[in-house]
């Protein structure tokens, strides 16, 4: 039986976009019991479709053609009335970052137990009682702990089932779920997807599931729709979508998942460009009212970076993995140990130090001053280290044409750049200065897989032409396979183990390797 | 190019502009208008608008010419406006950027400094200001715009607290440029627009501050302020009203094109507000 029907709808964007209209005659359908995944990259429309249907179009966006029908009953045209008692009663949504879908000043308890007192007018005593099974549903440790603790004092994993408690209070015929475990360790996700496809079987739930990753793809999906600038370009079950692409954009998406194949081992330098030594770094807890514990992000890390090769540093959030990334470079001081580079220790003198080591940032957005001008930015460097002008824009000229970038585009703002071509200017940035290690901070993690395979071959290529060190900090290890010789995993601060990448993923010998290898999605698809 | 086209598109904003204009047409115009001296006695004191065709605006309680004072005051009130918010946003954006940027220790002393000109009503320091150091036209400026910098200051720093952190200046960082590049090319230009739009505010406050003390006599007399006028027309309030009431509407319209103006820049430099409209 269809739950959620979406025919031949079209929705305009406001003039002065870059292009008409955000979707385009898309027909979706999905049935009880079944799970939609809706993949496409940044610009598809896939969140525009599912905002559409949960009544909640952005300003200035507008239906002008086709229908979307819940449970046979017609959606277009409900009054903003109607669609409130629609929302969370018959659709609920599963946000993408928990943190910010919910109250932090109210207690889990009293959120959840809003659901049941709102919409079907419960006492607080039987909605907390509701409330308490709920999470015991979503498989919350402790789930009267849980209900009197405040959003903060979970983790995201924890934040997303309460979310997915939330939405699932009271029984709705369709569940939309955008990109709900995007902000969430692979470890995490799994147990997220694993909740998700076991609690809509258990309740018949019609899912609707917006992704831009094929691995949670191939985890979730019953059937698949890819979207693209709008368009549904193919649909089918997921099976036929995986294994057996039809369009072309499929088949270039499918094939721009990495796997987690290194590629074969590379004889190495036996030189240490960057040697780290135990590095211990303290956050010590500040504030007079906000006593809390000293947390440790680095204790005595100890990590070689060979020249000419590429030192992977995987791990979750809280791995302490940004902060030795940000401690090598010298943005931060660190309270013990010391980092060496080329046999020096790194100095404290910020533009001694910026010949040494330079970074590439993971946001291509917030990296690039918004005001000024690319070539600017990427010569600037060279003329505070003394580089006279006109040559430091000769070579920042050059440098765009090494990076793949049109050597006229130095005038260009960056708001003139996409994503990737932001995340090759600061790329070229980092390169002006001709540093001895090339610390890279997720620099592919903002991007779309197309693009993010693109930025990687690019890093290789590099590599090769100049013979660059780079320090790869990641927590996608698909992503580390593909360009890294050498592999530290990271957790709590401490490096669980090192070594050549191929060996490590092939047999690791931590258990926690071993867990995160198992967490990443599609594994079966796409091989590990 | 995008800001200038979204401020044109408001018509706030174009009144705002059109009534500015004006005020500074007759201030800039005001020799060529009514050339001579504008405190120079004129005719028959206390002549009703209209009553003489030579008077268009009529003349206040010394004889003088009312429509004249009013086109040079034009020219006295936004060049007061405009020196005192000059004064105020640069100490206040110094003050700010290196309280915002540095934060800790200099962060701590910069900000008790402001709270102690903050905790003072304004007005109070002004007529402090102007008792000690005397009321000439320079003096009264420079006290405005010395009572007027810490809410820019406090703007400033906000702005700045948020902005320091971000990626492209750690970039910089990275790069070895030097704190005052980091200030100067980095941080400031995306932290000006907030203050541009309330330096706005400033402006029409001086212009008022300027007037206030003009009423009570205390602003320089040798300068045809409108600020004077209201204060000259005080004492024959009852009767002719319109010596006070005139440059009253003056600095009302002068004070709504500031603010109109402040508004349209505040939405077409607020990309989110001015979508959301």
């Amino acid at each position: 039986m269809t739950r959620l029907l979406v025919e031949h709808l079209t929705i305009r964007l406001p003039r002065g976009a870059d292009r008409e209209n955000a979707i385009e005659d898309v027909s979706l359908s999905v049935a009880a019991g079944e799970i939609l995944c809706v993949v496409g990259e940044s610009g598809s429309g896939k969140s525009v479709t599912a905002s559409a249907v949960m009544g909640l179009l952005a300003p200035g966006l507008a239906i002008t053609a086709g229908r979307m029908a819940l449970s046979g009953e017609e959606l277009r045209g409900k009054s903003s009335e109607q669609w409130r008692s629609i929302r969370g009663r018959r659709i609920a949504m599963v946000f993408q970052e928990p943190m910010t879908a919910l109250n932090p000043l109210m207690t889990v308890g009293e959120q959840i137990g809003e659901m049941w007192r709102v919409h079907l007018g419960l006492d607080a005593k039987e909605a907390a009682r509701r409330a308490v099974a709920a999470l015991r549903e979503v498989s919350l440790p402790d789930p009267e702990g849980a209900l009197r603790a405040y959003p903060h004092e979970l983790s995201g994993g924890q934040r997303q089932r309460v979310m997915i408690a939330m939405a699932l209070a009271l029984e709705p015929e369709v569940l939309i779920c955008d990109e709900p475990t995007t902000a969430l360790d692979v470890t995490t996700q799994a147990q997220v997807l694993a909740l998700i496809k076991d609690l809509q079987r258990r309740h018949g739930t019609a899912v609707m599931f917006i992704t831009h990753d094929f691995g949670v793809v191939a985890e979730i999906a019953d059937r698949v729709a890819v979207m693209r600038l709008g368009r549904v370009v193919e649909q089918g079950t997921a099976r036929e979508v995986l294994t057996n692409p039809r369009h072309d954009y499929t088949r270039a998406l499918l094939a721009a998942v990495p796997g987690l194949h290194a590629p074969p081992p590379r004889a190495l330098a036996e030189e240490a460009v960057l040697e780290v030594r135990a590095l211990t770094k303290t956050y010590a807890s500040r504030g007079l009212f906000r006593r809390r514990k000293p947390v440790r992000a680095l204790d005595a890390v100890s990590v070689t970076l060979r020249r000419g090769s590429t030192l992977a540093v995987v791990g979750e959030s809280g791995s302490g993995k940004s902060t030795l990334a940000r401690c090598v470079v010298g943005l931060l001081g660190a309270d013990e140990g010391e980092v060496v580079i080329a046999g020096a220790r790194l100095p404290p003198d910020r533009r001694a130090a910026s010949r040494l080591v330079q970074m590439v940032f993971q946001d291509p957005y917030a990296s690039l001053n918004p005001r000024r001008r690319a070539g600017a930015q990427v010569a600037q460097g060279p003329i505070a280290a003394g580089t006279p002008r006109a040559q430091a824009m000769a070579e920042a000229r050059e440098l765009f044409v090494l990076v793949g970038l049109d050597p006229e585009s130095v005038d260009r703002f960056p708001h003139e750049f996409s994503g990737g071509q932001r995340q090759r200017i600061g790329i070229a940035r980092a390169l002006a200065m001709k540093p001895q290690v090339l610390v890279a901070d997720e620099p592919v993690s903002a991007l779309d897989v197309s693009v993010q395979a693109q930025v990687l071959a690019l890093l290789r290529e590099l590599q090769e032409r100049l013979g660059l060190s780079i320090l790869f900090i990641t927590h996608d290890l698909r992503v580390a396979a593909q360009l890294c010789d050498e592999v530290a995993v990271m957790r709590g601060g401490v490096v669980e183990e090192t070594g050549r990448i191929g060996e490590v993923f092939a047999a690791p010998r931590s258990a926690y390797t071993r867990s995160l290898i198992e967490a990443i999605p599609g594994r079966a698809l796409f091989g590990a | 190019m995008r800001a200038l086209k979204a401020y044109l598109r408001s018509p706030p904003a174009l009144i705002g502009s059109v009534i500015l204009l004006a005020v500074l047409v007759m201030g800039i115009g005001a020799h060529w208008f009514y050339p001579g001296d504008p405190l120079g006695l004129a005719g028959r004191p206390l002549q009703w608008p209209g009553q003489n065709p030579r008077f268009p605006l009529g003349t206040d309680s010394s004889g003088r010419d009312i429509a004249a004072q009013l086109f040079h005051g034009a020219r006295v009130s936004l060049l007061i406006g405009f020196v005192a918010t000059s004064i105020a946003a640069m100490i206040g954006i110094a003050i700010g950027a290196l309280a915002g940027f540095y934060g800790g220790a200099v962060d701590t002393a910069l900000m008790r400094v402001t709270e102690a000109f903050q905790t003072l009503p304004n007005f109070l320091l002004l007529l402090v200001l102007v008792a000690v150091f005397g009321s000439t036209i320079e003096t009264v400026t420079i006290a405005i715009g010395i009572v007027s910098w810490p809410p820019v200051a406090r703007l400033t720093r906000a702005e700045f607290l948020t902005l320091r952190t971000r990626d492209f200046v750690q970039a910089c960082r990275v790069q070895g440029l030097s704190d005052a590049h980091l200030i100067l090319r980095e941080v400031l230009p995306n932290a000006l627009p907030p203050v541009i739009v309330y330096a706005s505010v400033v402006m029409a406050v001086a212009i008022l501050l300027e007037s206030a003390l003009a009423f009570l006599q205390l602003s320089d007399p040798n300068v045809p302020s409108w600020g004077n006028l209201i204060g000259l027309g005080r004492n024959v309030l009852r009767t002719e009203w319109y010596v006070s009431a005139i440059p009253g509407v003056a600095i009302l319209m002068t004070i709504l094109g500031v603010s109109l103006v402040g508004q349209g820049l505040n939405d077409a430099l607020n990309p989110r507000l001015a979508s959301g409209r």
